[in-house]
């Protein structure tokens, strides 16, 4: 054996020849002393041989070369024997990932998107070239509608992506799967990756374990049994709200805030109950969100007290010539519309009353208005004048109540018609509602208000609007969205002025449209009122436009054949 | 000879690319938008005109078959080697969405491939023929015997330094500097002995490399007087050993081995850089022989070198040896085939093995830093702030150098191993292991890890 222990961390250099661990026990004592050799000759190199003479030596003159020989010897030998180290205690190996392994092309797509990391080179968005990091999120999301595993040696790179932009953290988490969690516990700059995932990447019990699911609950980390809690509501939602009763009372304010927004996710009738206990919660931001979620119940008995409260307030005046709404704002907030969670004290700068009205309406259930208005449709409500200016107070209230209440009939009433030249603002209903209320509508309805919002007010209010729309775009939004684009060109100004709705084309534009793109990718001739070199500059976008078109088309291909 | 559907992959692509700039400009244009009338024929030439700001596209052709490595044309003003037009084309050829069928080459493409592959054949004749006659041999001899007498000066005047270093004590050389070796070094070139030059150059940087540096300092003083003294006494060793003398102090060999067909498989490629020079390392493994052989290639500063094998092809070559025992450095003569993707593997040996194969190496070259290795079932494996690969089968484990520690390389090896045995090639010497390519234990291709 060897007389001192061989620590793991080094190849070891014994001076034996022999590379077996285990040496007879009578060259120990031959190892040791020329062990005990090489520190000497160190020794003496280190002070000079004009102060110490190596052993052996005995001629002073001849000193530093004996030294020199002797070492040359050593530090051959040393190397020679050198053995290998003992293996450190072996890490658990990640979890197997059943997922299919992604077809050739598309692990070839994924390799170059990722060499578009910023920092990898040469930054700025200029010329025909397509921005590969910017079809990230697109290749993710489709990659995991397929349901494909990540290439284990593409999670440091993809991991290093997600570390730089959250907003793609979730689909590169999901994507990497299991092995990238595996990683981060062993990379402190990947710590993210168990912070999002929920439970910090611990597999979660399903229904069959009610055990464990119960031992989770009641003895885990806050944000495993967030996670856990919106598992559940996903899967049965009873179950959810069964577990959350259970420690409602014994759970910190903070806690019972989060927990109780978990109900939104398939919120029904049956919540009402609970729901209604936590009005009386000590939180008031507990009793808040409670009486929020109840009132985006129409049927719950708090909608129907808001809507007796609201309809009070709100009549239309028969002594007009023509029917006129006639408001009567609170005069009081009583401690019942308190505790069905309106907030009593005005933001600074807003009147007391119309900040009590605008929560009644918002929070009472819309069909109260049919009834309450003699039979009128949403459109002939939204179209009666508003007596003593509080039309802007009370459509926005609408506004918000058709978004909590996702009402496509009252969207679609409040956005008018795209043409209306109220659409494009300033009016009763701000783009940001009208982005909103769009969202209560069917995707193909939503993109014919677009395109025919766009087709009226141009592309420069278009954005916000656009946002809300499905990816891809269809058609008739796509092509007014080209159409306005050109038109843009034509009138002479750069295009740089449109690179956000620019940019969003080439994410959301559908493919099958570059074919209609690619007469505008040539460079047009200046006229007099262009701006110089503009035409140029247009036929750099259209042309990038196209081939990330073509590129997107192509993703979708490699990631969806076979 | 490269068939449809045999392909490069990406990363294999972008191995190509001159700097990271290129890449990203390249992958940029590995896209069917931008290019047309693209196509590639059976012999190995990818052709396409890629529509840039300009009102004419640029055409871009490269002749992946050529015998000296993928050469590229392209009528862009870019001064960058290959372009990102030729990287685009490659990988757009790479891909397999038929955006580059095959087909017959533009007049344009032709004549300068036609063009190429003339002059090649040409030189080749010229090269048969003037290795025939090359020079007077008694002026080269004369002149052979001048240089090895300023080498003897010279290495007879660094013993004299060494001795002096070893009377006086190392721990005065801590004080003195680096301008005492810089001094010496340039000494050597003067000597036109630049191996000399570079190790004692490298001395100057010990006594600033942390704790432990009199052993190092020690050792590399050793083995700079084992160089001297071979070199005085060359006519007494085995002709072997003199001839790794030689190339150890600097002299230039020539490749003058038999030529050794094989399939080649390229192990790992990587450039080193200093301030004039960038090296880049091909390492290859031979098939059938089941030799490993070392192509050097050499660019100025900043430019990369011209000979690039993308890691995980084979390619069907003449090798040629450099002189000495022990010498893996190999020179590349004929190619018969441009290089394919391969399933072939290296085959692996265990961790106790690959110590001792180093351990004999040393036998040869007692100054070798590192021997190129295979560790067939390894997992990488945490060791308190360092990693090692352990044997997956057996107790013993080789820790990574203190370099290989902070590559990125490092976190692709532990994601493709996840925990699990692996097979890694890579360089074992005395410092430890540096890993430079990968295999996942199932199917799957080479992963590059530098």
């Amino acid at each position: 054996m060897t007389s001192t222990p061989i620590p793991a961390s080094a190849p070891v250099p014994v001076p034996a020849p022999s590379p077996t661990p285990v040496s007879a026990p009578s060259s120990a004592s031959a190892e040791a002393s020329a062990g005990s050799h090489w520190e000497e000759l160190v020794t003496v190199a280190l002070l000079g041989t004009t102060r110490r003479t190596p052993s052996g030596v005995t001629s002073r003159r001849d000193a530093p070369t004996a030294l020199l020989d002797a070492a040359a010897v050593e530090t051959v030998r040393r190397r020679a024997g050198m053995r290998p180290g003992r293996a450190a205690a072996r890490i658990e190996p990640a979890a197997e990932d059943a997922r299919p392994a992604l077809p050739p092309a598309a692990a070839r797509r994924l390799t170059m998107l990722l060499a578009d990391r910023p920092g990898a080179g040469s930054g700025g968005r200029r010329g025909t070239a397509p921005d590969l990091m910017e079809l990230l999120p697109q290749w993710l999301a489709t990659a995991n509608r397929q349901g494909f595993a990540a290439p284990p040696q593409a999670l440091p790179a993809l991991l290093d992506a997600a570390r730089g932009r959250t907003d793609i953290r979730p689909a590169v988490l999901a994507f990497a799967g299991p092995r990238a969690l595996w990683l981060a516990r062993l990379n402190a700059d990947w710590r993210f990756a168990l912070r999002a995932a929920p439970g910090g990447g611990a597999v979660l019990p399903g229904p069959e374990e009610p055990e464990r699911m119960r031992a989770l609950w009641e003895e885990g980390l806050f944000a495993e049994r967030v996670a856990l809690l919106a598992a559940v509501r996903a899967r049965d939602a009873a179950a959810a709200r069964d577990l959350l009763a259970g420690t409602w009372a014994s759970e910190r304010a903070e806690d019972r805030l989060m927990f109780l927004d978990s109900l939104r996710t398939g919120l029904c009738a049956a919540d009402e109950p609970f729901l209604e206990g936590a009005l009386a919660d000590r939180s008031r931001n507990v009793r808040a969100t409670a009486a929020e979620l109840l009132s985006a119940l129409p049927g719950s008995a708090l909608a129907g007290r808001m809507a007796e409260r609201a309809g009070s307030c709100v009549a239309v005046d028969p002594t007009h010539g023509t029917p006129t709404i006639a408001v009567e704002a609170p005069h009081e907030c009583d401690a019942g519309m308190e505790r069905d969670g309106v907030v009593a004290k005005a933001p600074a700068g807003r009147g007391e009353r119309s900040w009590w009205l605008g929560q009644l309406v918002e929070a009472a259930p819309l069909d109260t208005w049919s009834r309450r208005l003699r039979g009128r449709t949403p459109e002939e409500i939204v179209a009666l004048p508003v007596a003593d200016d509080w039309q802007d107070e009370l459509h926005a209230a609408w506004c918000r109540a058709a978004v909590r209440q996702r009402d496509p009939s009252w969207s679609r009433a409040l956005l008018g018609t795209p043409a209306a030249p109220e659409a494009g603002g300033p009016g009763a209903v701000s783009l940001a509602e009208r982005a909103k209320l769009l969202g209560t509508l069917g995707a193909e309805e939503r993109a014919g208000w677009v395109a025919g919002f766009i087709a009226v007010h141009g592309l420069s209010e278009a954005f916000q609007l656009l946002g809300v729309c499905a990816v891809p775009w269809a058609g008739p939004l796509g092509r007014a969205v080209v159409d306005a684009l050109n038109i843009a060109r034509d009138a002479g100004s750069y295009p740089w002025s449109f690179s956000g709705v620019m940019g969003l084309a080439e994410r959301c534009l559908d493919p099958a449209e570059a074919v209609r793109l690619e007469a505008l990718t040539s460079v047009p001739d200046e006229s007099e009122n262009t701006s110089p070199g503009a035409g140029g500059y247009w036929a750099e976008s259209f042309q990038r436009l196209v081939t990330t078109l073509h590129l997107r088309a192509a993703i979708h291909t490699e990631l969806t054949q076979r | 000879m490269t068939q449809q559907g045999v392909r490069w992959t990406a990363d294999q692509v972008l191995a190509l690319a001159p700097d990271t700039a290129s890449r990203k400009a390249g992958s940029k244009l590995g896209v069917a938008g931008p290019w047309s009338e693209a196509g590639s024929s059976e012999e190995g030439t990818v052709w396409g005109l890629c529509k840039g700001s300009g009102s004419k596209p640029y055409r871009t052709v490269i002749d992946i078959a050529d015998s000296t490595g993928p050469a590229y044309k392209c009528s862009c003003p870019s001064r960058k080697f290959p372009c990102k037009h030729a990287l685009g084309l490659l990988l757009l050829w790479a891909g397999e969405d038929g955006a580059v069928p095959p087909g017959k080459a533009p007049d344009w493409a032709d004549e300068w491939i036609e063009g190429r592959r003339k002059r090649a054949d040409d030189k080749r004749a010229e090269g048969a023929a003037g290795s025939a006659s090359a020079g007077d041999p008694e002026a080269a001899r004369r002149r052979a015997e001048r240089r090895a007498e300023w080498i003897t000066a010279g290495a007879s005047e660094l013993e004299q330094r060494l001795t002096d270093l070893l009377r006086g004590g190392l721990a005065s050389a801590e004080q003195r500097g680096y301008g005492l070796w810089e001094e010496t070094a340039a000494r050597m070139v003067d000597a036109q002995a630049p191996g000399l030059a570079a190790r004692v150059r490298e001395l100057g940087a010990i006594p600033s490399s942390g704790p432990g540096w009199p052993v190092r300092l020690l050792e590399e003083c050793a083995l700079l007087h084992l160089l001297d003294q071979g070199w005085l006494r060359r006519a007494a060793l085995p002709d072997g050993l003199a001839a790794t003398v030689r190339s150890r102090i600097g002299l230039p060999g020539s490749a003058d081995g038999p030529p050794v067909r094989d399939r080649w498989l390229v192990l790992a490629q990587y450039d080193t850089a200093d301030s004039r020079l960038t090296t880049r390392r091909i390492w290859l493994y031979g098939a059938e022989s089941g030799r490993t052989a070392l192509l050097l290639s050499y660019g100025a500063a900043g430019r990369a070198p011209e000979l690039t094998l993308p890691v995980g092809l084979t390619l069907e070559a003449e090798l040629s040896a450099y002189p000495g025992a022990g010498q893996l450095r190999a020179t590349l003569g004929e190619r018969f085939a441009a290089p394919a993707p391969t399933g072939f593997r290296p085959p692996g040996v265990d961790v106790a093995r690959a110590v001792a194969q180093y351990g004999e190496a040393l036998r040869d070259d007692p100054w070798l830093e590192s021997r190129p290795v295979t560790l067939g079932r390894v997992i990488p494996t945490p060791d308190g702030d360092d990693w090692q690969l352990a044997d997956a089968d057996g107790e013993f484990a080789l820790p990574l150098t203190p370099a290989a520690r902070s590559r990125s390389g490092l976190w692709r090896l532990v994601a493709l191993s996840g925990g699990a045995p692996v097979t890694v090639f890579g360089e074992c010497g005395h410092r430890g292991f540096s890993p430079l390519t990968a295999w996942p234990e199932g199917p799957g291709e080479a992963v590059t890890l530098c």
